[in-house]
């Protein structure tokens, strides 16, 4: 079956590109008004997504993915790759929230940047990201992804480091660049497995030959993915980047770190679901990595007084949810893209609550001088309150039904791996239902903690809106994606049947857990902090265990112990044989090639009656060279 | 009994050739009639419309059937009709840098020193008489490659060195260096000129013919003397050799490179290639094909020679000009693959050499003439140092075209070499593909060096700097640094395009 093509799947990319170019070329002209072009056309690009969508629902099941050739990339021999675009089932959804809420938080940036001298880059590199991230949804093979892949990873960079005035700030952005280069290298080597051993590294090609191709192959292609997923998307062991990533503008935040980018990771995983469900030891890694980082996340989140970070490891922690489900196998892969949208809502709605928040008073970031916002900011209150019911999972607030969902899966897997992961989901709901209600409490509900100078205050329209807007879907998402299991419908023709469903334990008495599990880290959290008193500065007599988990439970330590000197002492090593043996050896060359060429260039004396004379011996010793041939 | 037959000329195939005359002549007229104020604007602007209508017509010709004209004395075919489409577009892109007049002398006929300079000098006149004379030279390039019998090619091989001789002598400043490097080149180029004209005289004992048709046909009967086919051989191949500038052909362009002004030498290293080597395949791919045993060993040694010591001497400059000079005498060498190659894939490989090379040497002279001190170009290499702290974008933009002569890979220069050695290879010629690798590692080495003196050296206080390019200037470097780039990122569809178009007609 040829699939359809469509030529309008360009522009999704196109406008937003052209926003990021037209704002970076024009440079200072275009300071009035490149704001407003850019969150037009990122607006333009949502249009587009909606249309293709109308156009997608109008088809039958097997013939909605669609495809356009843009260019002939690369030709060599019998190896091709077409710039070409994939837009499926399960791209339409990425390409609705990367649009839909980078619109929303475009708008939002308008306000929250409006003092900014440099809005107009900040815009530029927005526009840029959205482009390289539908890009990295769009690419109908490996090596598009890795384009986009890689545009996103530029456009994190620039924007983590936007302030980059700040010398803490520009480090912040070069460590997320460098912990994402390590992920990056994975997926390379996955292109390179595949081209090497499948000869194709196109989607279609991959799957085509998944089945035949052999266990090895597959296993080494899919850990090599997982590295990818791991970096990107900040999950253990090179989540560390995530944490400092907070020092871009929230705008940023919401969307790179918690709505889209990092989710990429979860998208890779899905969208090579033929890799992993040829490979089990692969995607046993997948499971494993998802468990760790989901309880990593909400513990390190339970000990954070930045109200950015602490929604930074809980993001790590939603993700960590995700690649969990999407270990899953089959089962378990609508949930894991079910989770990664009603997040994209919730998530981004809170992030940008916290903008709100710190936009009220005066860039302050620790929770522990907040309290008692609930009187002056109500807009902010509400939406982000919204955002926490749904990341906590009460109904019927989205995040309920697509985390019950993903326990549910986990605790059906079957066996002892089963248990263990459903027990793993079930806990770090607790403990996520703690460390959020510790941070609406502190910022919100909790007796106020700030001195006079401070005067919080609502936020603009600009900004409230798109949170209002965020709030509704972190409510209806996910009962609008899981009635009559939408979404898996949905997705299901582009994953492989999977088989007899196991019932552990029946769905009601499952929600029936979480439910209290979710309580439970409610109960304790009111007990510790709305009922008793917060103080103003974070204690110093706590236990060993407050004090890992506020260093990130030791995360910069470990890698700086393990990778980072002794990757100087390599790097300085290298630099000193380098210089003496290869430098020796390359200005050896030089300076005998220096040395020839020195002597040679007499030969140049300036002289015509000498050049006229070396022409002379050179046609003489022409004829006589054809001669001795020819004779 | 000899009858006479009026020639049918085919005027509309040779428009190309003729607007250009036209144009040049036109020059000639403003020249005399028109007020000195309007000449330079006026002549520019005739330069660029005579060269664009010109250029306008060539793709008219394509469209046309692939055919000879004027008697079968030129043929227009899908290779010349590239190699013409390269050597106007460089043109274009030059004549923007002879716009700048003022590296030209203010009075071409003053002695040097005179009183007449100096008061020339004060009245601030200006020899307009460039443009048309690059014209001239233009219109003879753009005959050279199409020519399809020796004596039209030996006219158009007059066509476009007289005016080159004149150009080479008109720099404002050390204009002794200047006239005497005019002097050289005509010089040794009449004398090399001499030779071709030998040459012709054998290859017509040799087969009673001067078309190229003609000379093949002889080389396949085998009826005639094989020693007048080797002299001709040799003495025509002297000719072109010293056109392209080859070892040991090749004294004359140091000199006249270094002593020419900066934008003549620019045009004259680039369209004269194209035009030279253009020339050069033709007739050794449609008249000598057959002969290959004979004349094949001798051009690869001379092309493994020319690369060796083209980048072995350019090491060794201290003068910016003379190393490109080097420079482009190692790319001969490397263009000689192409036509040793003598299969499809060398002429492709060639003509997508001629035109990426030609384009990039275009812009490396357009920013010689930018770095200035108070007596005109610096071009002694020493003072660039520190090039990269002061105008970065310009350091930038020669970096990029020494990357592009050194074949680095996302410039035009690596897809050019590239090219060129698979076909030298496919054709069973090791030993170039060996030495075109290896001198292109000795070439890299100076060009690097000179990146590194520009980027990594402290800049020296002694009043160089660079002067703010004018627009046209600008327009050069732009254009050239943008196709150097582009056919390097992607040069899909030009390759296609010259792989469907590039053909001998015979």
């Amino acid at each position: 079956m040829t699939m359809l093509t469509n030529n309008g799947l360009v522009y999704l990319i196109a406008l937003p590109l052209f926003g990021a170019l037209s704002l970076l070329l024009l440079g200072r002209r275009a300071d009035k008004w490149g704001h407003l072009l850019a969150t037009g056309l990122s607006a333009g690009s949502f249009a587009v997504g909606l249309f293709q969508l109308s156009e997608m629902l109008g088809r039958e099941a097997e013939s909605r993915p669609v495809t356009q050739k843009i260019f002939t990339w690369i030709s060599v021999g019998s190896f091709n790759v077409d710039a070409s675009l994939l837009l499926d089932q399960l791209s339409i959804c990425f390409v609705l929230l990367i649009t839909g809420v980078g619109t929303l938080i475009h708008v939002y940036s308008i306000s929250y940047m409006s003092h900014d001298p440099d809005r107009r880059r900040f815009f530029a590199f927005l526009n840029l990201f959205i482009a390289a991230m539908l890009l990295l949804v769009l690419g109908d093979s490996y090596l598009n992804l890795y384009v986009g892949w890689e545009g996103v990873g530029l456009a994190s960079y620039l924007l983590i480091g936007f302030w980059n005035q700040k010398p803490a700030y520009a480090t912040a952005s070069k460590k997320a660049f460098i912990m994402n280069r390590i992920g990056d290298m994975g997926l390379s080597l996955a292109i390179m497995i595949a081209f090497a051993s499948l000869g194709t590294v196109s989607f279609s090609g991959v799957k085509e030959q998944a089945h035949q191709a052999s266990e090895a192959t597959m296993t080494a292609i899919g850990i090599m993915l997982l590295v990818a997923a791991v970096g990107k998307s900040a999950q253990f062991p090179l989540q560390a980047w995530l944490g400092d990533a907070m020092a871009g503008p929230t705008p940023v935040s919401a969307l790179i770190h918690a709505a889209t980018m990092v989710t990429a990771g979860v998208y890779l995983i899905v969208r090579s679901n033929f890799v992993f469900d040829a490979a089990p030891t692969a995607q046993l890694l997948v499971v494993i990595v998802g468990a760790i980082t989901l309880m990593f996340g909400a513990l390190v989140g339970t000990a954070k007084d930045d109200i950015k970070k602490a929604l930074a490891a809980s993001t790590m922690s939603q993700i960590g949810y995700m690649i969990l489900a999407s270990g899953l196998g089959p089962a378990g892969y609508a949930f894991a893209i079910m989770h990664l949208l009603t997040h994209g809502f919730f998530k981004a709605g809170m992030f940008l609550g916290a903008g709100s928040v710190m936009h009220g008073m005066n860039d302050e970031v620790n929770m522990r001088r907040y309290g008692a916002l609930r009187k002056f900011m109500p807009i902010t209150f509400i939406t982000f309150g919204f955002g926490y019911l749904a990341i906590i999972g009460v109904p019927p607030f989205a995040g309920f039904y697509s985390k019950d969902m993903i326990i549910e899966t986990a605790l059906n897997a079957g066996g002892v791996k089963g248990i263990l992961l459903g027990s793993t989901a079930l806990l770090g709901a607790a403990i996520t239902a703690f460390y959020m209600t510790r941070v609406m409490i502190l910022t919100f509900t909790s007796p106020k903690r700030w001195d006079d100078n401070q005067h919080p205050h609502e936020s603009p329209i600009l900004m409230w809106l798109p949170m209002a807007i965020l709030a509704i879907g972190s409510v209806t998402s996910g009962f609008l994606l899981s009635r009559g299991a939408t979404l898996k419908h949905w997705l299901e023709p582009l994953f492989e049947e999977h088989g007899e469903h196991i019932e552990l334990l029946p769905p009601i008495v499952v929600s029936g857990l979480a439910l209290l599990m979710v309580a439970m880290g409610v109960a304790l959290a009111v007990v510790k902090y709305q009922l008793s008193e917060v103080d103003a500065v974070a204690p110093e007599n706590v236990t060993e265990f407050t004090r890992v988990a506020r260093r990130d439970l030791l995360q910069d330590e470990i890698n700086e112990t393990l990778f980072m000197r002794p990757g100087q002492a390599i790097t300085s090593a290298l630099v000193k044989i380098d210089q003496s043996v290869i430098d020796g050896a390359v200005h050896g060359i030089g300076k005998m090639a220096l040395g020839s060429g020195s002597f040679l260039r007499k030969s140049q004396t300036g002289f015509v009656r000498s050049y006229a004379a070396l022409i002379l011996i050179g046609a003489v010793a022409l004829i006589a060279a054809i001669w001795v041939v020819t004779t | 009994m000899i009858t006479f037959v009026s020639p049918t000329l085919d005027y509309a195939l040779l428009a190309p050739i003729l607007i250009v005359l036209g144009g040049a002549l036109i020059g000639v007229l403003i020249e005399a009639f028109a007020p000195r104020s309007a000449r330079a604007s006026s002549q520019l602007f005739i330069t660029l419309a005579t060269l664009a209508l010109s250029l306008a017509s060539l793709v008219r010709v394509r469209s046309g059937a692939s055919t000879t004209a004027a008697m079968e004395s030129v043929t227009f075919d899908g290779a010349g009709v590239l190699l013409q489409g390269s050597i106007l577009l460089i043109a274009i892109i030059s004549v923007f840098l002879l716009a700048d007049l003022d590296n030209f002398t203010a009075l071409a006929a003053a002695l040097p020193g005179s009183d007449e300079e100096r008061t020339s000098l004060q009245q601030d006149l200006k020899v307009t008489e460039v443009y048309p004379l690059t014209l001239f030279a233009v219109a003879g390039m753009l005959l050279f490659p199409v020519a399809t019998d020796l004596v039209t090619l030996f006219v158009a091989l007059e066509m476009l060195s007289l005016p080159l001789y004149l150009l080479a002598g008109l720099s404002r400043r050390r204009r002794l260096m200047s006239q005497e490097s005019a002097l050289k080149y005509f010089l040794l180029g009449a004398f090399s000129s001499a030779f071709f004209l030998m040459g012709i005289a054998y290859l017509y004992g040799y087969s009673a013919a001067v078309s190229f048709s003609g000379i093949h046909a002889a080389v396949i009967g085998g009826t005639g003397n094989d020693i007048y086919l080797l002299l001709g051989i040799a003495f025509l191949s002297v000719g072109l050799l010293f056109k392209v500038g080859a070892v040991p052909f090749h004294a004359w362009s140091p000199d006249v490179y270094q002593g020419a002004p900066t934008a003549v030498t620019a045009f004259m290293a680039a369209a004269t290639k194209v035009a030279a080597f253009g020339a050069m395949l033709r007739i050794f791919y449609l008249s000598f094909a057959e002969a290959y045993w004979q004349w094949r060993p001798a051009l690869i040694v001379i092309a493994l020679i020319t690369m060796v010591f083209g980048s072995l001497v350019a090491i060794a400059q201290r003068d910016v000009k003379r190393m490109l000079a080097y420079s482009s005498i190692a790319h001969a060498g490397f263009l000689l693959s192409g036509v040793i190659a003598l299969n499809k894939s060398g002429l492709d490989a060639s003509i997508f050499y001629l035109f990426a090379y030609g384009v990039a040497t275009v812009g490396a002279f357009a920013i010689v003439t930018l770095v200035r001190d108070s007596a005109g170009e610096v071009t002694d290499l020493n003072r660039w140092s520190g090039l990269g702290k002061r105008s970065p974008w310009v350091a930038t933009a020669f970096a990029g075209f020494l990357l592009a002569f050194a074949g680095i890979p996302l410039t035009s220069g690596f897809i050019g070499k590239f090219s060129i050695f698979s076909a030298a290879y496919e054709s069973g010629s090791t030993a170039i593909l060996i030495t075109g690798v290896l001198s292109s590692a000795i070439a890299a080495f100076f060009y690097i060096r000179v990146i590194v003196l520009m980027f990594f050296k402290d800049p020296v206080e002694d009043g160089t700097s660079v002067v703010i390019p004018s627009v046209y200037t600008q327009i050069t470097i732009a254009i050239s640094a943008v196709v150097t780039f582009a056919l390097g990122i992607y040069p899909t569809p030009l390759i296609n395009f010259i792989q469907s178009t590039a053909q001998f007609l015979r």
